[in-house]
């Protein structure tokens, strides 16, 4: 649902010029407010860029309005329910220079024999029931093409990729299709900007192991944005991983809209091991009765980064299910939050969606916010949630060490053990091990 | 050879004084009981030999093989082949039983200097101790101890002692909680070990476990102290005459 401001007419498509007038004024409207420099660095990058971006009016109008939503809102602050743990105005400091150096190295997929689709460089060899169409031409695409939108004034990363997004990918499974192959969805980033936009559909019946994997980073400031639009239609069983492996000067603005259609069932797995700051939205819907969400996230947090993964799931028909278990290892001066939000609604009778969250918190520098809310509008359902903060067990690790295993590699053992129980559900042996080897370096690095 | 030379030692967190003046040697090739009744101290005193945090040397010194190991961690002590089976051996769900023998066996290599065992020489290995313990590999398979029965943590303590090939073996109480069958199986495990360079402390209450582990010497704890010290023979007294005689005599 695209959110308009009354005082904006939207219309008729509007000029870049008038854009750049637009936040102009808005920034000397009546009780002004100071722009923040990240703020004013994107608006000023927005005036700059917005005639060169890919996309049709409608494209082009969207992102005038996310632009002037911005430049009359600012980012959200503490203030707005949703960032209450993420302050993004106060955290979002840096806005790198748009160009950066390219992150072409060649890289093995994560999963050997996958099918690597790079958002930038289209493969052309696909596997059959398989279709890869670049973004960019969705966007620019008078019909049957792309706008992006985003939901209203606080939905920052939306804004901010409607705003921006150049490129991405299309990508449907046909329906019937089961892919034996994982499907690997690269995104790099080397310094500068990226900003992306997917629309993944995967067809009735259809089943797939898909890859989301960013990465790179690691050479200087970076800012990401990126959203998923992933449909699962009817009958299909999808497997979505989102890995988040940048560097610690990365600002990584990540977006997963999920649609579960009648006895879709989704297994959402993110995996958070980088980056300075970090907040990872997902807003699915349980939309077609009979349907299931398998949340699970992992999240290892060390250094100084701020790493948010904020939920907000709806029932909306019934007979859904949905588990959320969410694992989180916080060190160093990290800082962690996790936002869940299950909403029942009036009709969806007999969900059943249970939500755990549990925290290993390793230093006293260390943090971790945790927020369940669940609206429950109908009467015969189950919804539970919990959530736990821990140390690491004394005995534990007394009895690793009375065997010999020197403190650091106990200590190693039992935080991987605390993790590794959620990624071994993925059942998949090749990814399993991929992600536990990642563990492995993160522990060394960080414990 | 372990000395143990008047040792104090008090529950860190609310300094309650358990062992009071202990004294005890255990020469290699030796197999010492330690009896007495709850409350003596003797599972206090295996922590204290293991190095857990939860207890304070106020005074004294332990010696292993002349070394003072009261300045080692645990992990350190046990590279200098001391190792003690639980008397309720932890579950930690998430740590897979193989990953932990492996890791735990290459680092006491490692920290003696030695190369680290080869996947395959590994499997080999564990798969001959846990057959004649009596452990399946599938067992092994699951996280560590998680869902183990009382006897078949017990036997796991034994796989991993025999894994481990410590010099100085600490049972604590390892025959609480097993019947007949799993308590041969048990002591048959520790038998196996006994060897002249090689030196095992058991701690039990009761005679049973002391017929199939036959000490050469017992000695009675009572109040942090070794009251009584003697051949097998004392144990089956004790057996038949309870502990009262000797703590009175002693006190």
């Amino acid at each position: 649902m695209n959110w308009k401001p009354t005082a904006i007419p939207t219309s008729s498509p509007m000029r870049p010029e008038a854009v750049a007038e637009m936040i102009t004024t808005s920034a000397l409207a009546p009780a002004p407010r100071t722009l923040t420099s990240a703020e004013t660095a994107l608006a000023a990058q927005f005036a700059q860029m917005s005639p060169t971006l890919p996309g049709s009016r409608a494209v082009h109008d969207a992102r005038a309005l996310a632009m002037a939503t911005l430049a009359q809102n600012g980012l959200p602050t503490r203030k707005v329910e949703a960032f209450h743990y993420t302050d993004l105005r106060r955290l979002l400091t840096v806005v790198p220079p748009v160009e950066g150096a390219e992150e072409r190295a060649s890289m093995a997929p994560l999963v050997a024999g996958s099918v690597v689709l790079d958002d930038r460089a289209l493969s052309a060899v696909l596997p059959d029931g398989l279709t890869v169409v670049a973004m960019a031409d969705g966007l620019k695409a008078d019909i049957g093409g792309v706008v992006p939108h985003f939901s209203g004034a606080d939905d920052a990363i939306g804004i901010i990729n409607t705003a921006f997004a150049d490129h991405g990918q299309r990508i449907v499974i046909a329906d019937d299709v089961a892919l034996d192959q994982p499907l690997e969805i690269r995104h790099g980033v080397s310094t500068g900007q990226s900003h992306s936009l997917d629309h993944v559909t995967v067809g009735k019946g259809a089943s797939v192991l898909i890859i989301d994997r960013h990465h790179g980073g690691t050479d200087g400031a970076a800012l990401v944005s990126h959203v998923t639009d992933l449909t699962v239609r009817a009958g299909a069983a999808a497997t979505f991983v989102i890995i988040q492996d940048h560097g610690l000067d990365t600002t990584h603005l990540g977006k997963l809209r999920l649609r579960l259609e009648e006895k879709a069932a989704a297994t959402v797995f993110v995996a958070n091991f980088g980056g300075q700051l970090v907040r990872q939205e997902i807003e699915a819907v349980a939309a077609g009765e009979g349907s299931s969400l398998t949340l699970r996230a992992i999240n290892l947090i060390g250094g100084q980064t701020h790493c948010d993964v904020t939920l907000t799931l709806g029932h909306v028909v019934p007979n859904t299910t949905s588990t959320e278990t969410v694992r989180t290892v916080v060190t160093g001066r990290g800082q962690g939050v996790f936002q869940g939000q299950i909403r029942v609604a009036p009709i969806a009778q007999k969900t059943d969606a249970r939500m755990a969250c549990n925290t290993l918190l390793l230093s006293d520098d260390a943090s971790f916010a945790t927020k369940p809310e669940l609206e429950i509008f109908a009467d015969d359902v189950v919804c539970a949630h919990g959530a736990t903060v821990t140390e690491i067990e004394q005995d534990h690790l007394f009895y690793l060490m009375a065997r010999g295993i020197p403190e650091k590699a106990a200590r190693g053992l039992l935080i991987k053990a605390f993790v590794a129980e959620i990624v071994e559900e993925l059942e998949h042996e090749a990814l399993v091990e991929a992600l536990e080897q990642r563990i492995d370096t993160w522990l060394e690095a960080n414990a | 050879m372990l000395e143990i030379r008047n040792l104090h030692a008090r529950i860190a967190e609310d300094g309650t004084e358990i062992i009071r003046g202990l004294d005890l040697t255990v020469a290699n090739g030796e197999v010492a009981a330690i009896m007495g009744p709850n409350g003596s101290g003797k599972s206090t005193l295996s922590y204290i030999l293991a190095g857990r945090e939860d207890y304070e040397v106020t005074e004294g010194e332990i010696l292993w093989n002349g070394v003072n190991i009261l300045e080692m961690d645990p992990a350190e002590r046990a590279a200098a082949g001391i190792f003690l089976a639980f008397q309720y051996p932890l579950e930690i769900p998430g740590v897979a039983t193989m990953q932990f023998l492996k890791v735990a066996m290459n680092s006491q290599r490692k920290a003696r200097g030695e190369p680290e065992l080869s996947t395959p020489d590994f499997i080999k290995i564990v798969r001959e101790a846990a057959g004649k313990l009596g452990i399946s590999m599938e067992m092994l398979k699951r996280p560590l101890n998680v869902g183990f029965s009382g006897g078949e943590k017990k036997r796991a303590e034994i796989l991993q002692m025999t894994l481990l090939q410590p010099t100085l073996c600490v049972l604590d109480e390892t025959d609480s909680g097993l019947d007949i069958d799993a308590l041969k199986i048990v002591a048959d495990g520790v038998n196996a070990l006994r060897a002249p360079d090689r030196s095992v402390i058991v701690i039990t209450h009761y005679q049973r476990l002391l017929d199939h582990i036959v000490p050469d010497t017992v000695h009675v704890l009572s109040k942090g102290r070794i009251v009584k010290t003697g051949g097998k023979e004392l144990a089956h007294e004790l057996e038949a005459n309870g502990y009262s005689d000797i703590i009175a005599d002693a006190a």
